[in-house]
């Protein structure tokens, strides 16, 4: 079916799906994380406004 | 709403999260039916089924080039209106289309191998296409190596509005200068040159990319959003241990 170069043709499509696999996965693990950085740092009561008198 | 109402940080992330799920759906969709199609597309009268390999090199091309100039109107952003979503689209679109450049010239190295009887040739196509790697590697250099995000964002958005001058190098270089590259056969004067059977897969197969890169590049918004709003909070922290134990 892909004849004699099918070995370029193969390669072609597996290294695209490996990148793509790769750039999927580091945006769902990037934003695993930064949502887990963001829920400790909520837990420690820490935010984003600066306190506008001090304690 | 009007557009500039989307470049507040709080209400993007309102509309990308329940938008980022569809459009992964329709991602998904459009490559199953492009890669159906390609499969099924008819070998090529000179080439054989390696043509197969072009429906992967032509969108990953366009959109190496797109994500290039993507990040120039959002240098102009960062430049001109110093608007901090614009930097995170450009910071987000960087090694997307790294990546996509990456592709590109892998799969036409593994092309030209059957096809022209060698992987690499410093013609103009492909030596402007490594540039535009190398201009990606550059520009990610300096969002991930400044100490200073903001140096580090403004040197980028300079390195990208300066790098756009490789774009019509790369489009009309097969017309400027005699390369061993085939010249524009899609989009030029006359139409295409190339037949609806092997056509249609290669637009589908282009929308199912344009898809990916659009899908990708909002959630890496997403996620570079949530990144700042992490060194805020603990630069925040910071403060609060340092007045404590002052």
């Amino acid at each position: 079916m892909l004849g004699p170069h099918a070995d370029f043709i193969i390669a072609s499509y597996a290294l695209t799906a490996f990148v793509i696999a790769a750039l999927v996965a580091w945006v769902v693990l990037d934003y695993a994380a930064q949502r887990r950085v963001l829920g400790e740092l909520e837990e420690r009561g820490v935010s984003r406004r600066a306190r506008s008198e001090k304690e | 709403m009007a557009l500039i109402d989307l470049a507040n940080p709080t209400r993007f992330l309102r509309l990308v999260n329940p938008l980022l799920p569809w459009l992964a759906a329709a991602t998904a969709v459009l490559f199953a039916v492009g890669l159906y199609r390609a499969m099924g597309a008819p070998d090529d009268y000179q080439q054989g089924a390696t043509v197969k390999i072009m429906f992967l090199h032509v969108p990953a091309a366009w959109l190496g080039m797109m994500g290039w100039g993507l990040m120039s109107v959002a240098a102009l952003g960062t430049l001109v209106w110093r608007h901090p979503l614009a930097d995170v689209a450009g910071k987000a679109a960087a090694p997307i289309g790294a990546a996509f450049t990456f592709i590109c010239l892998v799969t036409g190295a593994l092309w030209g191998r059957p096809t022209w009887g060698t992987y690499w040739v410093w013609d103009a196509r492909l030596t402007s296409m490594l540039v535009l790697l190398l201009l990606y590697l550059g520009v990610l250099a300096l969002y991930w190596t400044a100490e200073d995000p903001g140096r580090g964002s403004r040197a980028a958005a300079i390195l990208s509005l300066v790098g756009a001058v490789n774009l019509p190098i790369i489009k009309f270089s097969v017309d400027w200068w005699n390369t061993l590259h085939q010249p524009a056969s899609i989009i030029r004067m006359g139409g295409a040159a190339i037949d609806p059977s092997i056509l249609t897969p290669l637009l589908i197969m282009a929308g199912a990319f344009t898809l990916l890169f659009f899908t990708l590049h909002l959630a890496a918004m997403r996620n570079e959003i949530l990144r700042r709003r992490v060194r805020t909070m603990q630069i925040m922290e910071a403060q609060r241990f340092a007045e404590a134990g002052a």
